[in-house]
């Protein structure tokens, strides 16, 4: 009786996802058809749930298998990339199909890269971990920043470091250029498809967690030696969550750059890395509703500040900054529940008057 | 060869210093201070404004007070910050220390405008020295000359000092350290001054080996010499030294030789196939895992 009740809790926050991001999609849709949103806004709806993407994917490396990964951005950027260059070969097809094939092969491209790269950063562990996923971050975008990669009658050239080397016919055009990053991309991404792969993902996960394979990646969180001695390979499901993880931002990394028409690699540095990470913990580890608020509030949030725009990173890094402080700090959490209690005894008692 | 070799010395050097500020942190008080990077920049901007027209202080004057004002920021940055965390997650700390670093970036974005400084050349009389027929930059000299200084006075200071040995006490147990009747909060703030005035000393360094100053200026400088920490064992000062010498000299190179498109890809590669053969770092000490 207690397993039924148990997993009907694990459903109903399922649901409530999936509620969160339809409601999402139908207001903003309808906002849209009727013209009532800001241009600005408009623009940020598929990055809006590309971070989303990207935060419950990283939340299942951070929260559901507690490994700290500070090299998100890299698999997106590997997705993204990847998708560039396949809705350019693809460019006699149609947009839907163009756009399907491009996402399913970056996020292929990405769960490899996410394997070769778990391999050595598995073994590690904690701050070790964490400081080689920067690594190969930063490896990954001085790698993509050397990419040359020109497309023409004869099919996609390659060049590593050299331009001049990808040996191109007259009417062949360079999709990516190096430091320049991708150019002319095909601006195939609609907000439709954003909120589709968005459920699918979150579909995958849910199901994930509430499997075997998603218990014993916990039981492995919580405590590798006791795991271990009953039987389970650290390693495997590690290695299974991370790859997963990698896939996914591989996939939001796809829909991402195929909504604009040129792309750097700068784009997914460190700094994007942190952006998702910050989503992560501010929206509570290991909880898929939090991660999907936090990117959702966050990324609107610095848009909605334009007004103070000088102030705006300034404000963003304090309230930051607090919110580590009040929901950390047992003082400080203790201090304000009083003052909220007082607050309201206050105000009851002065009803009463 | 000899040049590059020279250079890369100079340039490890500098992140020797940085990476210094990193391990000491992270040896005490278990937190990666992403903020010190920025704080590198702030010793900068402070030797920039006290050397330029308006104050024209000399070059040591000005570098003095680069290293109050860090370690003066250091110690507020701890207060306010990182010292109500001290019993939160090691993630809430690290989120932080990120937040910290994003205020002083934007806060020296707001202060003197996001377009690069030329850093004034501190050594102007100085003219490079010939070392069996390479030319160095008294800049690298001095960098060099700094490091080994440094390194040697903090290896007296936690060997032979009674604060020293008190800050290697509260790293190693800091329950214990408390009963045998040591301020821990103390130790810890001193740790965060010491680094922090190292990351002046750095910052200063840094700008006169490469003369444009930013907001930005930090962060870069501060990853990799992050990177160096770990390279040579996070926690261990001679490690941070080797760590940080090892990392510049191999920069240096691989941007000579090889590509300086890749440098900083290959720095980091390095690193990895390190932590894979010593998972914590050359020097590291290795931890048993009890059950």
């Amino acid at each position: 009786m207690k397993k039924f009740s148990k997993a009907s809790t694990a459903s109903k926050k399922a649901f409530l996802n999936y509620g969160i991001v339809i409601a999402f999609f139908v207001i903003f849709q309808s906002l849209v058809s009727t013209g009532n949103i800001t241009s600005a806004l408009k623009g940020q709806l598929i990055p809006i749930a590309c971070y989303m993407i990207m935060a419950v994917s990283l939340n299942l490396v951070v929260g559901i298998s507690g490994e700290l990964s500070l090299g998100h951005a890299g698999f997106m950027s590997v997705g993204a990339f990847t998708a560039v260059i396949v809705s350019s070969a693809m460019a006699g097809s149609s947009d839907k199909g163009s756009l399907i094939v491009s996402i399913i092969v970056g996020a292929l491209i990405a769960a490899i890269a996410g394997f070769l790269i778990g391999i050595p950063v598995l073994r590690l562990n904690g701050d070790y971990l964490a400081i080689v996923t920067l690594a190969f971050g930063e490896i990954i975008k001085n790698i993509l920043n050397c990419l040359y990669v020109g497309i023409d009658e004869k099919g996609v050239h390659f060049a590593f470091n050299n331009p001049a080397a990808l040996a191109m016919s007259a009417e062949g055009k360079v999709i990516i250029n190096g430091p320049m990053g991708a150019v002319g991309i095909r601006k195939i991404s609609t907000f439709a498809a954003a909120i589709i792969l968005l459920l699918i993902i979150l579909i995958i996960i849910q199901n994930l967690v509430n499997s075997r394979t998603g218990r014993a990646i916990m039981a492995i969180r919580d405590n590798r030696i006791a795991a271990e001695s009953m039987g389970l390979s650290p390693m495997k499901y590690k290695m299974l969550a991370f790859t997963v993880s990698a896939a996914m931002a591989g996939a939001a990394g796809a829909v991402y750059a195929l909504n604009y028409s040129t792309l750097v690699p700068k784009k997914f540095d460190f700094n994007t890395s942190i952006l998702v990470l910050v989503f992560v913990v501010l929206g509570g580890i290991g909880n898929m509703t939090g991660s999907l608020l936090a990117a959702g509030v966050l990324v609107v949030l610095p848009e909605l500040l334009r007004k103070f725009s000088d102030y705006r990173m300034l404000v963003y890094a304090i309230v930051l900054i607090l919110v580590m402080l009040v929901t950390n700090n047992e003082k400080l959490k203790g201090k304000i529940d009083t003052f909220f209690k007082k607050l309201r005894m206050k105000i009851s008692k002065g009803g009463r008057k | 060869m000899l040049v590059h070799l020279i250079n890369g010395i100079s340039l490890g050097s500098i992140y020797a210093i940085i990476a210094l500020g990193y391990t000491m942190v992270y040896g005490i008080a278990k937190m990666l201070n992403f903020a010190h990077g920025d704080v590198i920049m702030i010793g900068g901007y402070v030797a920039f404004f006290a050397m330029s027209e308006g104050a024209g202080l000399p070059a040591p004057l000005a570098l003095l007070l680069a290293i109050i004002v860090c370690t003066i920021l250091g110690i507020t940055i701890e207060r306010l910050a990182y010292k109500p965390l001290r019993s939160a997650t090691s993630l809430a700390v690290l989120i932080t220390a990120i937040g910290m670093s994003y205020f002083l970036q934007n806060s020296a974005l707001l202060l003197w405008g996001a377009n690069p400084k030329a850093f004034p050349d501190m050594f102007k009389n100085a003219e490079a020295i010939e070392f069996f027929g390479a030319k160095i930059s008294p800049v690298a000299l001095v960098a060099i000359f700094a490091n080994i200084v440094i390194m040697v006075i903090l290896t007296l200071f936690t060997t032979r000092t009674k604060v020293g040995k008190a800050m290697r006490a509260v790293s190693e147990d800091k329950g214990a350290a408390t009963l045998m009747g040591i301020n821990v909060n103390f130790t810890i703030s001193l740790t965060f001054a010491i680094g922090s005035g190292l990351a002046a000393v750095a910052g200063v360094l840094l700008c006169s080996a490469y003369p444009t100053l930013m907001p930005t200026t930090g962060s870069l400088p501060g990853i990799k010499a992050f990177t160096a920490a770990v390279f040579g064992g996070i926690g261990s000062i001679p490690g941070a030294m080797i760590g940080g010498i090892l990392l510049g000299v191999i920069e240096i190179l691989a941007r000579a030789y090889i590509s300086s498109e890749l440098a900083d890809a290959i720095v980091f590669g390095v690193l990895i196939v390190v932590l894979i053969f010593r998972p914590t770092g050359l020097l590291g000490k290795q931890i048993h895992e009890k059950v």
